[in-house]
């Protein structure tokens, strides 16, 4: 169970607050107008930033003030997730080993996740030879490798087209199950909550309201929301 | 691209404009024209009787400005050069750009007697080694006892300045086939070598050795213009170079009458009163008041000179000998 | 780096190859105009080979120690937000500029015999400090060139998208993982050019190699080429010499543009990325001791510049001021040719890419190797008989400048350049953003930074530099640096030391006015 309590963080007159609790195993799809704070939701959660006051737990432990590399969390954003030099293997081998240096039976997990996630063959490629969905999958192999409890996504599959990112999406919730995740994921699509299914969080005028059933959610709207779905 | 135009027509505009008076062009080292030598004073006396303007072309020292006659060849503007050297005439006067001056010789008071047809003297001292006489009390007496010492002394490259090639020809005329042992002695006592005399003194008067090679003279300057009478010349037995500066007029020149009028003027009261105290050298002729006070007569046991045609071959010699010794 | 750069049109060949032909005919012509020049044909001594292998040594060890110190402490400033780091930057910057024989003055301060580290010694019983010999000559270059190192490192290592380190956080890389997948990619792609700058500048040295060199052995191919021109008068050694110096640098500048990686950088975002791994103890230490060093070691050496001129500084005499406006306006002109080469050359380099691309680059760091002496003299036979090189001497002394200092702006601008068109190229390419509006709307405002600094480089090089006017001059048109060697030539130690302040003030003063106006309201 995660739980942000009591947390506010201000930048000069922009400001947040959450109050809110996400049941272990839940996807939950993060929704509101830019420049609300989704992504420093994210932060606050991965440890990029730490709130002015307030205390972010999970499962029992205080996640503030760890830095980002000591918390449960795997991370995607929209780019900038593989460092172009290496290859799509060695990006992957990066959640396991940031040395590179492997054991043999290391290797083989990372050589299996990326079958996992489709990329047989390409693990010599460098991520200027791959396709943008190839380079989605080389970023999910990682996550997948590290099996961490909380996933954050930061519109990952935001530069795909429709067909690709529904495709991304399915690939994600089947690895989430596999790994028994809690899964946060920024949207500014109401169709990617849709598929999510489960619960969406509403961050907008300065509040991260709790997560609702997002079925409800968008049957009947905030005023928040109306404003921001047009 | 119009404001660069503009910017390099502001750069480029000069003074001379059309004038009715004839320009005589002097070609000099640079510090003879800066507005601390001699050359505003001597511009301005010149000009109360010539009836003409007097232009000064500055380029480097000596030995560049003899550079920049022979590339500029028989085309120059300039109708006299001054400031080369007794080491530098007989390359000059092999250029065959020179023309013979007519002024009379007979009034000057150097250390040697003069008798070139092509170039008029118009300063002269000795090379020396300038100390400081609160922490250097007794200076060596020579170069052997120089080398002997620990005393640290800093000089010129002769490659690229005129004091270090007077010092090669100092060593070359004292010691002869013995200059390269000379040389070798000293190697250790020489903190540094550098392009110019600025760069030399000025590393002197930092403290960064005991010595300098600089001329008889420069102690005037302390004790003139700085009421400062801690720095001194060192005697040296064998005895001091001699340095003739000197002046010639160029064959080429389109005002040959002028040119004449200036090398006489130069002999005279008008020029030579201004150079002890602007060119810290002895005038070439002792004008009527004599020497400023604290400037004093040269105290050298014996003046040592190369004959000018004789430079040439020597200063190839001294330059081998001097590159090796110190390690090359 | 696969995506195809926009097209050579005319125009960008053009500009370009005036520019490129502006540069070749500067360095080979006024070779070959002194070559054309020489009365007699003879070859090399081998003393200038002994010159050849102490220009080289030297120069190697000035560039591998310079740019070793630069890693570090690029490092902590790159990582480091604290008070003073803008202005620390801005003074780092003053050695570089500094004129050779000022930076020398302020070094000898410090190291001399007299200087304030040989004192402390003496107050611990040693011997003082002798700064003279090879050991002098790496130190001063050290001196110089720390500071553009730094600069350069730094420039590439901002460069490095902010995700990169956020990734890196989330991973928990530890320094040893940082330092392997994300700094040494950057240093691998940095470093070479930053090496090979610092070499190049080296091997043309000349007063400092021959004020600290201690002796004849420190003889470089720039004083060889001297001795040609003015002991023995030989134009053809001169010349051949240039040339040596010319291929010597040639080959360095093409080893350091095939060990140099192309940039495989994501888009990233200009700001100071925030660091999670630099927060512990050690790398809080090292960077402040890393800075601190530096720090003291550049800026001893200028505060002691600063308290021998202060006093006379009011008292300088009026032609001082007088050449103080002309070095102003030659440095103005000289900053304008510098950029309006620079430009048009970085961006045909860009768009020709691969070989042809790098050729104009390299063609455009060739000035570097270039002997002033024989530029300068090249020109005097060129322009002598049509003009009065003298009525030309500052117009001349800004043109070459301009070439002097266009390495250095292409160093920053092509790189800079080049990412803004793999960013915006195709955007603007779609909006037929071309010619004077593509310069206008996309390179100008897209590259302030790295213009303003060029800018100021070129102004700050030109102020400090004595240049080809030491051998065109007259009476009236005199630069401030020239003018301070007159002073030194008049015994005017105190006057002298005074201009060299001035000097310093007005380098420094040319250096932040271009440099903060280019980072002045930069919407990046």
């Amino acid at each position: 169970m995660l739980t942000l309590e009591g947390v506010r963080l201000a930048r000069g007159s922009w400001n947040l607050s959450a109050d809110l609790t996400v049941m272990a195993g839940s996807r939950v799809a993060v929704i509101g107008p830019s420049g609300a704070g989704k992504s420093t939701l994210l932060d606050l959660i991965a440890g990029f930033a730490d709130p002015d006051v307030g205390r972010v737990i999970w499962n029992g432990t205080l996640l503030t003030g760890l830095p980002p590399g000591a918390r449960p969390t795997s991370l995607l954003f929209q780019d900038g997730n593989l460092l172009p030099h290496l290859t799509a293997f060695q990006n992957v081998a990066l959640g396991l080993r940031p040395s590179l240096r492997l054991s043999s039976d290391e290797a083989h997990r990372v050589r299996a996740s990326l079958s996992r996630v489709g990329l047989n063959g390409f693990a010599d490629r460098k991520p200027g030879a791959l396709s943008g969905g190839q380079r989605s999958r080389v970023a999910l192999a990682r996550m997948l490798l590290r099996a961490e409890p909380l996933v954050l996504l930061d519109e990952p599959f935001a530069a795909l087209g429709p067909a690709l990112k529904s495709e991304m999406l399915a690939l994600l919730l089947e690895l989430v199950a596999e790994t028994s995740a809690t899964l946060l994921m920024v949207t500014h699509d109401p169709d990617d909550a849709r598929a999510l299914g489960d619960q969406t969080i509403l961050v907008a005028d300065g509040i991260a309201h709790p997560p609702q059933d997002t079925r409800t959610l968008f049957a009947n709207p905030p005023t928040a929301l109306t404003a921001y779905l047009g | 691209m119009r404001y660069l135009i503009l910017a390099a027509g502001l750069l480029a505009a000069t003074p001379a404009l059309a004038q009715d008076k004839p320009t005589l062009t002097v070609m000099t080292y640079d510090s003879f024209v800066s507005d601390w030598g001699p050359g505003p004073v001597v511009e301005a006396k010149f000009e109360e009787t010539c009836g003409c303007d007097l232009k000064f072309v500055g380029s480097g020292d000596g030995a560049a400005l003899l550079a920049r006659v022979r590339l500029e060849g028989a085309r120059s503007d300039a109708d006299v050069v001054l400031g080369l050297d007794t080491n530098l005439t007989a390359a000059a006067a092999e250029t065959g750009l020179f023309a013979p001056h007519s002024a009379a010789v007979d009034g000057l008071s150097l250390p040697v007697a003069w008798d070139d047809p092509l170039f008029l003297p118009f300063d002269w001292g000795y090379f020396a080694f300038v100390h400081d006489t609160t922490k250097l009390a007794t200076p060596p007496a020579d170069f052997r006892a120089l080398g002997a010492s620990d005393v640290s002394i800093i000089i010129q490259d002769p490659r690229s300045s005129t004091p270090g090639l007077g010092l090669l020809m100092w060593v070359k005329a004292a010691y002869g086939d013995e200059a390269e042992a000379v040389w070798a002695g000293l190697a250790d006592n020489i903190v540094t070598v550098t392009k110019g005399w600025s760069e030399a003194y000025g590393l002197f008067l930092e403290g960064e050795a005991d010595m300098v090679l600089s001329y008889t003279t420069s102690p005037a300057y302390h004790r003139i213009a700085e009421e400062d009478d801690t720095k001194a010349a060192a005697e040296f037995v064998e005895g001091h170079y001699l340095q003739i500066e000197v002046a010639g007029k160029l064959a080429s020149s389109d005002q040959p009458e002028l040119a004449d009028a200036f090398l006489a003027f130069m002999l005279s009261e008008g020029f030579q009163g201004a150079i002890a105290t602007t060119n810290w050298m002895y005038p070439a002729v002792i004008p009527a008041a004599g020497l400023p006070e604290g400037f004093g007569a040269p105290r050298v046991g014996k003046s040592l000179h190369v004959a000018p045609v004789d430079a040439p071959t020597v200063r190839d010699v001294a330059l081998d000998e001097w590159l090796s010794a110190l390690g090359q | 780096m696969a995506e195809r750069a926009g097209p050579v049109t005319p125009r960008v060949a053009l500009m370009g190859g005036l520019a490129a032909g502006a540069i070749l005919l500067l360095v080979l012509g006024s070779i070959s105009a002194v070559a054309l020049r020489a009365e007699a044909w003879n070859g090399l001594k081998p003393s200038d080979w002994a010159a050849l292998r102490f220009t080289l040594l030297q120069a190697v060890l000035s560039a591998a120690i310079s740019v070793g110190l630069a890693i570090p402490v690029a490092r902590a400033l790159a990582r480091r937000r604290f008070r003073g780091r803008g202005a620390l930057i801005t003074l780092l910057g003053a050695p570089f500029i500094l004129p050779v024989i000022v930076a020398v003055f302020g070094l000898l301060a410090v190291f001399g015999r007299s200087g304030m580290a040989s004192q402390i010694l003496g107050w611990l019983g040693l011997p003082p400090l002798s700064i003279f010999g090879l050991h002098g000559v790496v130190l001063a270059h050290v001196f110089f060139n720390l500071p553009l190192a730094v600069r350069l490192i730094l420039q590439g290592w901002m460069a490095v998208p902010a995700e990169r380190f956020r990734l890196a956080a989330s991973l928990n890389f530890s320094g040893r993982d940082i330092a392997r997948h994300i700094e040494w990619p950057v240093l691998r792609e940095v470093v070479p050019g930053a090496l090979m700058t610092v070499f190049l500048i080296c091997t043309t040295s000349f007063a400092v190699a021959l004020t600290l060199g201690g002796g004849p052995r420190a003889t470089t191919i720039e004083l060889a080429i001297y001795q040609a021109f003015r002991f023995d008068f030989d134009l053809s050694r001169a010349a051949l010499l240039a040339l040596l110096q010319v291929a010597v640098s040639g080959t360095a500048a093409l080893i350091a543009l095939r060990v140099a990686q192309p940039a495989e950088q994501g888009g990233g975002l200009d700001r100071i990325a925030a660091r999670w791994d630099a927060s512990t103890p050690t790398a809080r230490t090292l960077d402040a001791v890393f800075l601190s060093l530096v720090a003291l070691f550049l800026l001893a050496p200028l505060l002691s510049i600063v308290i021998r001129g202060l006093p006379g500084i009011l008292g300088l005499p009026a032609p001082v001021f007088a050449a103080a406006g002309r070095s102003v306006l030659v440095a103005l002109t000289s900053t304008a040719l510098t950029l309006a080469l620079a430009l048009p050359l970085a961006v045909l380099a860009h768009r020709l890419r691969g070989r042809g691309g790098k050729a104009i680059e390299g063609l455009g760091y060739l000035t570097i190797a270039a002997s002033p002496l024989v530029i300068g003299t090249g020109l005097f036979i060129v322009i002598f008989p049509f003009a009065n090189p003298v009525a030309l001497a500052l117009p001349v002394t800004a043109l070459v400048n301009a070439a002097m200092a266009l390495p250095f702006a292409l160093r920053v601008l092509a790189p800079a350049l080049a990412g803004v068109e793999d960013s915006y190229g195709r955007l603007a390419d779609s909006l037929r953003l071309t010619g004077i509006a593509r310069l206008r709307l996309l390179w100008l405002p897209r590259l302030r930074r790295p213009l303003g600094f060029a800018a100021g480089l070129a102004a700050a090089l030109s102020m400090g530099d004595l240049g080809v006017v030491a051998l065109f001059a007259d009476p009236e048109g005199a630069t401030l640096p020239l003018v301070l060697y007159r002073l030194m030539a008049a015994y005017r130690t105190g006057d002298a030391a005074a201009a060299a302040l001035l000097l310093l003030m007005l380098s420094l003063a040319a250096f932040w006015v271009f440099d903060r106006g280019g980072r002045m309201d930069a919407d990046t």
